[in-house]
C-alpha cells in the first residue's frame, strides 16, 4: 500500500506492529494502542522513532501525555463511510495542537484526500495506487472553503470580508 | 433571494468537475459500485426502482425563476418531462441516466443550483419556512441564517460521513411551517430580553422507523454562536452515534439513548472548547450575507383594489382566494400558494411545461420568485392583490389551481412502490384515489382541514406519523397492506398519531378514509371544531368503534 | 452490508437474476449466455440454491455492467412464458402503475 507524504509517494520507515509482534532492535515503529499505552515510558527510550496506531472508537484525549514524545499518530478508517477519525484528527491538531505525523490509515481513497487534509492528516496510506499516484491533483481539486478548521485555508466568510473591505478602501 | 458570488459559483463548479471525474471512473471500472455509491449519493444520485433518480437541492425553499426554468430544461432534456418536489424542498427527476449527470450537474450549476448532499450520512439540505421573509409576525427571515449554515455545512471536513444523515430546519414564525419539531436540529427564530437574535435550539426529532418529537437542548443559543453550537452537536454525535445498526444510527437514536440531559452536558462540554474560535459569526459577516439577499420594492398600494372587488363575483375564482391566498406582511400584497394536489394527480408532480409557465408567471406577478413547501406545494410569495384575478385565470390554465390547500385532498405522499426500491407498498394510487372521493370542493371544504400523510414503507418520507390522517403502506404475505393513524401532525404542536386498527387492504383504504371522515362529521361538537381537536377532544377509540364496526 | 453472495439463499421456486445497467439506470435480466437483456423472457431460469448461487456469483462479477444484482422470483406458466413473481418486480417490468403527468 503507498505511503503519500508531503504531496509524493515515499518510502515508508515505520514498520507495523501488532499486538504481539516481537519489538524489533530499532527503527522506526507504529505501535497499537492498547500497547503502547501498556508500556508508553519503555516505547519512548527505545532508539527510533515511535508512533501510535489509535482505534476510532476511543477517546483521543488519553494520547495527549505523549503527543510531545511521538512521531506519528496513524488513524482509522475501517470503511470509507465511517468518519470518526475526522473528529480525532481535528481534535489533535486544533485542540491538543499536535504537530507531529498524522495518517491516515484503512480504506483511504482520492475521494476522501480534500476533506482529510483539511482535517489535519498529512501522510496517507492509500488503498491503490492510481490514487496515491492522482494525489496531488485531487489535492488541488478545491479551491474554495466554507469552514475553518486547523489547516489554516482561508474560509469563504472571510475571504469576503477581505474583499468588501479591500473594496473599501477604493471608494 | 440569495445571489451566488464568485466563490458560491467557484465551489459548484468544482464539485461539478470532481463527480464527472467520479462517474467516469465509475463507468470505466476504476471504481467499484461499493465505493462509487457513497460518491453518487453525496450528489443526489439514487437507484431506484427502474432507473437512477437524481435529486436536487432548493435551500429553504427559494428558487428564482431562471432557476425553475434551468429544473424545467432538465426534465425535459435529461428526463421524462417532469419533477416531483419532496417534502424536504428538493426537488427529484426519476429517469436520468448516470452518464447524463455530469452534464445535467453542469447545467444547473450555471444558474447556481446543485445537488451536493441531498443523500448520503451528511448534512442534508437546509429547510425553512416557504413563507420565510414574508409571512405577516415573522422574528426576521430565518434564510439568512439558513444560508449561513448551508455554507458551513456544505463539504464539512469533519462532518461528511456521520453515522447516518443529518436534517436541519429553521422557523422564524410562531406557526411552524417548517415541522422543526421532526428533525435532527430544529431552530426556531427568537429574540432575547436583550432584543439579540437567537435560537431556541432542538434535537433529536425525526420520523421513520422509530419516531420522536425533537427535545429542548438549548432554550436560548446567540446567533453569533450558532455555528459553533451546531458543531459541537455534530461532533459529540460524529464520535458517538451508533454505526453497527442503520436503524439506530440517527441522532434522535443517541439523544434517546443517553437522555436529553446527559447529551446536553456533552454538547455543552464540546461547545464551551470551541465557542470562542473563528465559528463566531460577527455581525458584519451576518450583513454580507444579508446583503446577498434581495428584496422586492413593493409598491404602496390599496388592501381591497378595484380587480378584486370586480372578480369576488366569480364563486369560482373566490373559492380559489380563500383557500390559496394568505396575508402578506406588505399592505396589498399577498403570499399566494400554488396546489399540485390536481385530483387525480401524483402529489408534488410537475411537468416541464408548467414549471416553465410558473416561472413566467413568477416574472410577471412575483417579482421572479418562486418558494416550495414541505407540504409538496409552491407558493409566489409577492403577488400584488390586485393581479390576483389574472394569476388565477393563468394558473387555472395550467391545471395549477385547485383550491384544495390544507384541505383533506392536500395530500402528501411518497413517491413509494411505483419508484422507489425501499417501499413495500403504493402511495401514490391511494393519493390519487382519495383526491377523486374528495373531489368535491364542498365537501372539503365542511371537513375542513385535514391532512392525510401517506408512506409506502417504514422510512417515512410521507411523514405518515405526522399525518392528521396518516397511511403507511406495509407487505404482508406478498400483498399491499395499510395501516392507518390518526391524530399526528407535524405543527408547533407536533404529535404522533395512534393506530386506529388491523391494517386494510389496498382497494379498502379510500372506503376506510370515508368513514373516518364521517365518523368526525358526526363527532364533531360545530364546524369549527377541526379533525385534529376533534381527535384530541376524544381519543381514538370512538373513531376505531365507528370504522371497524363494520368490517 | 452484506454481499449478496453472503446472504443465505432461499429458493422456493422458479427464479431469475435482475439487476440495473450501470450507464442508464435500466431493468435488466441475467440471461443463459452470461450476458444481461431488458427482456425478462430472456432470463436464466434458476430453481435450486446451487444454481441461483452460481447465477448470482457470475451477475455480481459484471461490477461494471451492473449495479446491485439479485435473485427474484418468477412464475413460469404451461407455454413456459416467465411472469414477475411479485408485485414490485412487475412494476419493474412494466413501470409504474399510474399515468405519467406527461
Amino acid at each position: 500500500m503507498p505511503l503519500v507524504n508531503g504531496g509524493k509517494i515515499v518510502d515508508d520507515s515505520f514498520v507495523k506492529l501488532a499486538v504481539d509482534t516481537p519489538l524489533p532492535e530499532g527503527g522506526d515503529i507504529l505501535v497499537p494502542a492498547e500497547r503502547f499505552l501498556g508500556d508508553a515510558e519503555g516505547f519512548l527510550e527505545r532508539a527510533g522513532k515511535v508512533g501510535v496506531i489509535w482505534p476510532n472508537n476511543r477517546d483521543i484525549a488519553e494520547l495527549v501525555p505523549y503527543l510531545g514524545k511521538i512521531a506519528a499518530v496513524a488513524l482509522v478508517f475501517p470503511t470509507f463511510r465511517d468518519g470518526r477519525a475526522y473528529s480525532q484528527a481535528r481534535l489533535l491538531r486544533e485542540r491538543y495542537d499536535y504537530r507531529g505525523e498524522l495518517r491516515a490509515t484503512g480504506q483511504v481513497l482520492r475521494d476522501q484526500f480534500v476533506f482529510m487534509l483539511r482535517a489535519g492528516f498529512d501522510a496517507f496510506e492509500v488503498k491503490k495506487q492510481a490514487d496515491a499516484e492522482a494525489f496531488m491533483q485531487t489535492a488541488k481539486r478545491y479551491s474554495v472553503f466554507y469552514q475553518p478548521t486547523g489547516d489554516g485555508r482561508i474560509t469563504a466568510l472571510h475571504r469576503r470580508m477581505q474583499l468588501r473591505h479591500s473594496e473599501g478602501v477604493g471608494t | 433571494m440569495y445571489a451566488y458570488d464568485e466563490i458560491d459559483r467557484t465551489l459548484v463548479n468544482e464539485r461539478v468537475s470532481e463527480f464527472r471525474d467520479q462517474v467516469q471512473r465509475r463507468l470505466s471500472g476504476e471504481l467499484t459500485e461499493d465505493e462509487f455509491k457513497m460518491l453518487r449519493l453525496q450528489n443526489g444520485v439514487y437507484l431506484q426502482l427502474h432507473a437512477y433518480m437524481f435529486r436536487v437541492a432548493i435551500p429553504y425553499g427559494t428558487l428564482a425563476s431562471n432557476q425553475l426554468r434551468a429544473l424545467a430544461h432538465i426534465a425535459r432534456k435529461y428526463d421524462r418531462g417532469y419533477g416531483h418536489f419532496t417534502t424536504r424542498q428538493n426537488i427529484q427527476f426519476n429517469w436520468i441516466k448516470l452518464s447524463d449527470l455530469p452534464d445535467a450537474l453542469a447545467d444547473l450549476a450555471e444558474v447556481g443550483i446543485h445537488a451536493m448532499q441531498t443523500s448520503g450520512n451528511n448534512m442534508r439540505n437546509v429547510t425553512s419556512d416557504q413563507w420565510a421573509g414574508v409571512a405577516p409576525g415573522e422574528i426576521e427571515d430565518p434564510r439568512i441564517w439558513s444560508e449561513l449554515i448551508r455554507q458551513h455545512t456544505t463539504l464539512h471536513p469533519e462532518f461528511s460521513f456521520l453515522p447516518r444523515k443529518f436534517k436541519i430546519a429553521i422557523t422564524a414564525s410562531e406557526h411552524d411551517r417548517a415541522a422543526i419539531k421532526v428533525h435532527d436540529i430544529g431552530l426556531k427564530l427568537i429574540k432575547n430580553e436583550k432584543g439579540e437574535t437567537g435560537f431556541e435550539v432542538l434535537v433529536g426529532g425525526g420520523l421513520g422507523r422509530t419516531p420522536f418529537i425533537g427535545k429542548t437542548i438549548k432554550h436560548f443559543v446567540h446567533g453569533r454562536d450558532i455555528l459553533s453550537y451546531i458543531e459541537a452537536i455534530l461532533r459529540v454525535y460524529n464520535q458517538y452515534g451508533r454505526r453497527d445498526n442503520i436503524y439506530k444510527a440517527r441522532i434522535k437514536i443517541l439523544v434517546h439513548e443517553l437522555g436529553i440531559e446527559k447529551f446536553s452536558r456533552e454538547v455543552e462540554e464540546e461547545w464551551q472548547q470551541i465557542r470562542n474560535s473563528s465559528l463566531q459569526i460577527d455581525d458584519e459577516v451576518i450583513e454580507d450575507i444579508r446583503s446577498r439577499f434581495t428584496y422586492p420594492s413593493y409598491e404602496k398600494l390599496p388592501h381591497m383594489p378595484d380587480e378584486l372587488r370586480q372578480a369576488a363575483a366569480d364563486p369560482d375564482f373566490e373559492a380559489w382566494r380563500k383557500n390559496s391566498v394568505a396575508p402578506h406582511k406588505v399592505q396589498g400584497y399577498s403570499i399566494v400558494t400554488i396546489s399540485l394536489k390536481p385530483t387525480g394527480g401524483p402529489p408534488g408532480d410537475a411537468t416541464a411545461e408548467q414549471m416553465d409557465v410558473l416561472a413566467d408567471l413568477a416574472d410577471k406577478y412575483s417579482f421572479g420568485e418562486i418558494r416550495v413547501g414541505h407540504e409538496q406545494n409552491l407558493a409566489l410569495p409577492h403577488v400584488a392583490k390586485r393581479d390576483l384575478p389574472a394569476l388565477w385565470k393563468a394558473l387555472d390554465k395550467l391545471g395549477l389551481a385547485t383550491p384544495n390547500v390544507n384541505l383533506i385532498t392536500d395530500i402528501i405522499a411518497c413517491p413509494g412502490l411505483d419508484y422507489c426500491s425501499l417501499a413495500n407498498a403504493r402511495s401514490i394510487p391511494i393519493a390519487q384515489e382519495l383526491t377523486r372521493r374528495f373531489a368535491n370542493h364542498e365537501l372539503a371544504n365542511l371537513i375542513g382541514r385535514l391532512h392525510i400523510n401517506i408512506s409506502g414503507c417504514i422510512n417515512a418520507c410521507g411523514h405518515h406519523h405526522v399525518g392528521h390522517i396518516g397511511i403507511l403502506g406495509v407487505e404482508k404475505n406478498g400483498e399491499e397492506v395499510y395501516q392507518i393513524t390518526i391524530g399526528g401532525r407535524a405543527d408547533e404542536n407536533a404529535a404522533l398519531g395512534t393506530l386506529i386498527g388491523p391494517g386494510v387492504k389496498f382497494d379498502e383504504v379510500a372506503d376506510v378514509v370515508e368513514d373516518i371522515v364521517e365518523a368526525y362529521l358526526a363527532l364533531r361538537e360545530r364546524p369549527e371544531e377541526l379533525f385534529m381537536d376533534t381527535v384530541k377532544r376524544l381519543g381514538v377509540e370512538p373513531f376505531k368503534e365507528r370504522v371497524y364496526a363494520t368490517r | 452490508m452484506t454481499s449478496p453472495l453472503q446472504q443465505k439463499l432461499k429458493i422456493t421456486g422458479p427464479s431469475i437474476v435482475t439487476a440495473n445497467r450501470t450507464w442508464d439506470g435500466v431493468v435488466i435480466y441475467r440471461t443463459a449466455a452470461k450476458d444481461w437483456s431488458e427482456q425478462l423472457a430472456d432470463a436464466a431460469i434458476v430453481r435450486n440454491a446451487d444454481e441461483a448461487k452460481a447465477l448470482l456469483a457470475e451477475s455480481v462479477a459484471d461490477d461494471v455492467g451492473a449495479i446491485g444484482p439479485y435473485i427474484a422470483p418468477v412464475q413460469v406458466d404451461d407455454a413456459g412464458k416467465i411472469l414477475p413473481g411479485n408485485l414490485r418486480e412487475e412494476i419493474r417490468r412494466t413501470g409504474v402503475t399510474i399515468d405519467l403527468p406527461v
